[in-house]
């Protein structure tokens, strides 16, 4: 996967993802514009991360690894903050889920977030199969209308599709009654702090063994300055092109430019010179204190050991 | 010191813990698993520990600890307890509690770290995790229980060689790396850019207050020293003081061809002052050494910033 470079903050629409079948094409797009009739599902980054973690660890032989997800239901949306994976196993015609063990892990769990309840379960793997049905009945029993969700980690599509269901009951009243399951849309939502994590995690991608060291403090403003200069100077050459006419112009990003330039404050060049000047004597005092405080216990140390 | 492997996975679960269960200056604390390969540590998962809650007296940890550990044997999650992590405040965490528990995790498992997650200066823009393990002085002094004055002294242990930092490193697989880049598409752009924020004086003033408070302990400690050590000069005076009176008299009655006194026991006369225990004192110095390397690192983070809305400034001007 070749990583984006930092684009400027534009929006626009993504395009589509082809990808081999047509018929998971089709799904694809499906799946893009069936009206959704249940929850907004909110996801943490923190159970995807679990999710893959367990695919990774899977017994010899499993295809797919199923668990527990965690969290907290509204009217309108379901927010999942944690997840467990539940042993199982799974062959042509039964499955079998230690059910013991879930619940074990579900009282462990509560004694460290109590507000946490099951919501659903998930499942690794793109299709849904009759076993889930199974497994899903088993997770009604345990909660109010469970969601199912799919990662699929063996990247059928060349991505790792993250698919939410809810399930209904379809078929005539009467007779064989069938369950059908219905997508929901998937949100992402992070805490500012999980937020800022990301962002770190995500530059692992960029060196070739995977690794990252967490950078010292004068060097973390220096490289957000450097990408406020890379975003900034895609932005100079999106302006030129289209002053140049390369680009239609458009208004709302013009709009958003005319926010930008505006956000700098005007402030005379004498008030400002004093605000810069007070603040700066401010850190340079707090440095200044700061060392003589460290020279101080350093002293008291040399004394004592005489 | 060789760097340890962390996973995203941990670093992930550590931020959601704080920040769900952990407000305000509420330590938490949890375990870190992993396994050793190669003479080098991996930290592969973690679980956390619940806060301790006055209700309920009978929880018992060791028991949530045991459970835990063999449930997730079940799933194929390294159980190895390779250490322990804590969330702090301000950076706050040089105490007794953290000495005594990081000594038991090093004495069972040689590379264990602690991983100090410091939520308030992550919140101010970049992870903040630092990794840190007892020296081998501190070990051995921890193994005899001796903090005297005399011992620390032969053991030359200053304040800066309590702990020492361990370089911390994120390794991802594959297949997280597909992962982060989905989420790199599908998430929105993220509202609150904090690390180029200018405002500064609310985290200044907190970190001033606690090296202040900190200050005023280690003042505490210092006159607690000079006073034990102004008792024993003015003990030894008075032994001295003593004896020549002890030979004075001893000397008269001969010359009178009495029997000398009896010799008496100095050291049950004169018992020698407590020294007062240098292990505190160590940690107060270590702690206040913490604040101003915060504090130095956060002002100069500042200045940059300061110099940077001056460039701005100036363009437009």
């Amino acid at each position: 996967c070749r990583s984006k470079p930092a684009t400027a903050r534009i929006p626009w629409r993504p395009a589509l993802s082809f990808s081999s079948s047509p018929f998971v094409i089709f799904l694809h797009f499906l799946y893009k514009i069936m009206a959704v009739h249940g929850p907004l599902v909110k996801i943490h980054p923190v159970v995807l991360a679990s999710i893959v973690d367990s695919y990774e660890r899977r017994n010899e032989g499993a295809s797919r690894v199923i668990g527990t997800l965690l969290g907290t239901a509204d009217k309108h949306s379901v927010e999942v903050t944690n997840c467990f994976s539940v042993p199982h196993n799974e062959s042509e015609d039964e499955v079998a889920v230690d059910m013991e063990f879930a619940k074990n892990m579900y009282e462990l769990h509560k004694k460290v977030s109590p507000s946490e309840v099951i919501i659903g379960w998930y499942a690794t793997g793109y299709d849904i199969t009759e076993h889930s049905v199974l497994i899903h009945e088993y997770y009604s029993r345990e909660a109010p209308n469970p969601i199912h969700m799919t990662v699929d980690t063996a990247l059928q599509s060349n991505k790792m599709n993250i698919r939410a269901y809810v399930s209904s009951q379809m078929g005539v009243p009467g007779k064989t009654v069938g369950v059908m399951f219905t997508p929901l849309t998937i949100k992402y939502i992070y805490y500012d702090t999980e937020r800022i994590g990301v962002d770190l995690l995500q530059r692992t991608r960029a060196s070739p063994s995977r690794t990252n060291g967490l950078t010292t403090d004068l060097a973390q403003v220096a490289s957000a300055a450097g990408r406020v200069q890379e975003m900034l100077s895609t932005m100079l050459s999106y302006i030129e092109d289209v002053l140049s006419g390369k680009v239609m112009a458009d208004n709302s990003v013009g709009r958003y430019l005319m926010d930008l330039v505006n956000k700098v404050p005007k402030i005379t060049a004498e008030d400002f010179e004093s605000m810069l000047n007070s603040n700066i004597n401010d850190l340079l005092m707090v440095t200044y204190l700061a060392n003589l405080t460290q020279a101080q216990i350093a002293l008291n140390e040399k004394l004592v050991v005489l | 010191n060789l760097p340890f492997f962390i996973t995203c996975l941990v670093v992930l679960k550590i931020i959601k813990h704080y920040q769900e269960e952990g407000q305000g200056s509420e330590v938490v604390q949890g375990v870190l698993l992993g396994l050793v390969v190669e003479d080098r540590l991996e930290i592969t998962n973690c679980f956390p520990f619940p806060q301790h809650t006055e209700d309920d007296v009978d929880f018992d940890e060791v028991q949530y600890q045991m459970e835990m550990m063999r449930s997730l044997r079940h799933v194929n999650i390294d159980h190895l307890h390779v250490g322990w992590y804590q969330s702090t405040y301000y950076g706050s965490f040089v105490s007794r509690a953290l000495l005594d528990s990081q000594f038991s995790y090093q004495h069972a498992i040689e590379e264990s770290v602690v991983l100090i997650y410091d939520p308030i200066k992550t919140a101010q823009g970049s992870l903040c995790l630092k990794a840190y393990r007892l020296t081998p002085k501190l070990m051995e002094i921890c193994k005899e229980k001796d903090f005297s004055p005399e011992a620390l002294k032969k053991a030359c242990i200053g304040y800066e060689h309590m702990l020492e930092e361990v370089p911390i490193v994120i390794k991802n697989s594959h297949l997280i790396n597909v992962l982060l880049l989905d989420l790199q598409e599908k998430s929105t752009v993220a509202d609150k850019h904090e690390l180029l924020n200018l405002s500064s004086s609310n985290h200044l003033e907190k970190s001033l207050q606690l090296l202040m408070d900190r200050v005023d302990g280690m003042s505490q400690e210092i006159v607690k020293y000079n006073t034990y050590c102004r008792n024993l000069t003015k003990q030894q005076q008075q032994k001295q003081q003593y004896l020549q009176r002890r030979q004075q008299e001893n000397t008269q009655r001969q010359s009178r061809g009495e029997p000398p006194l009896p010799e008496e026991d100095i050291n049950k006369m004169f018992k020698p002052p407590q020294a007062p225990p240098r292990m505190d004192t160590l940690l107060i110095a270590g702690q206040v050494n913490n604040y101003c390397q915060n504090i130095k690192a956060f002002t100069s983070q500042n200045l940059g910033k300061l110099f940077m809305a001056e460039a701005l400034q100036g363009h437009s001007s």
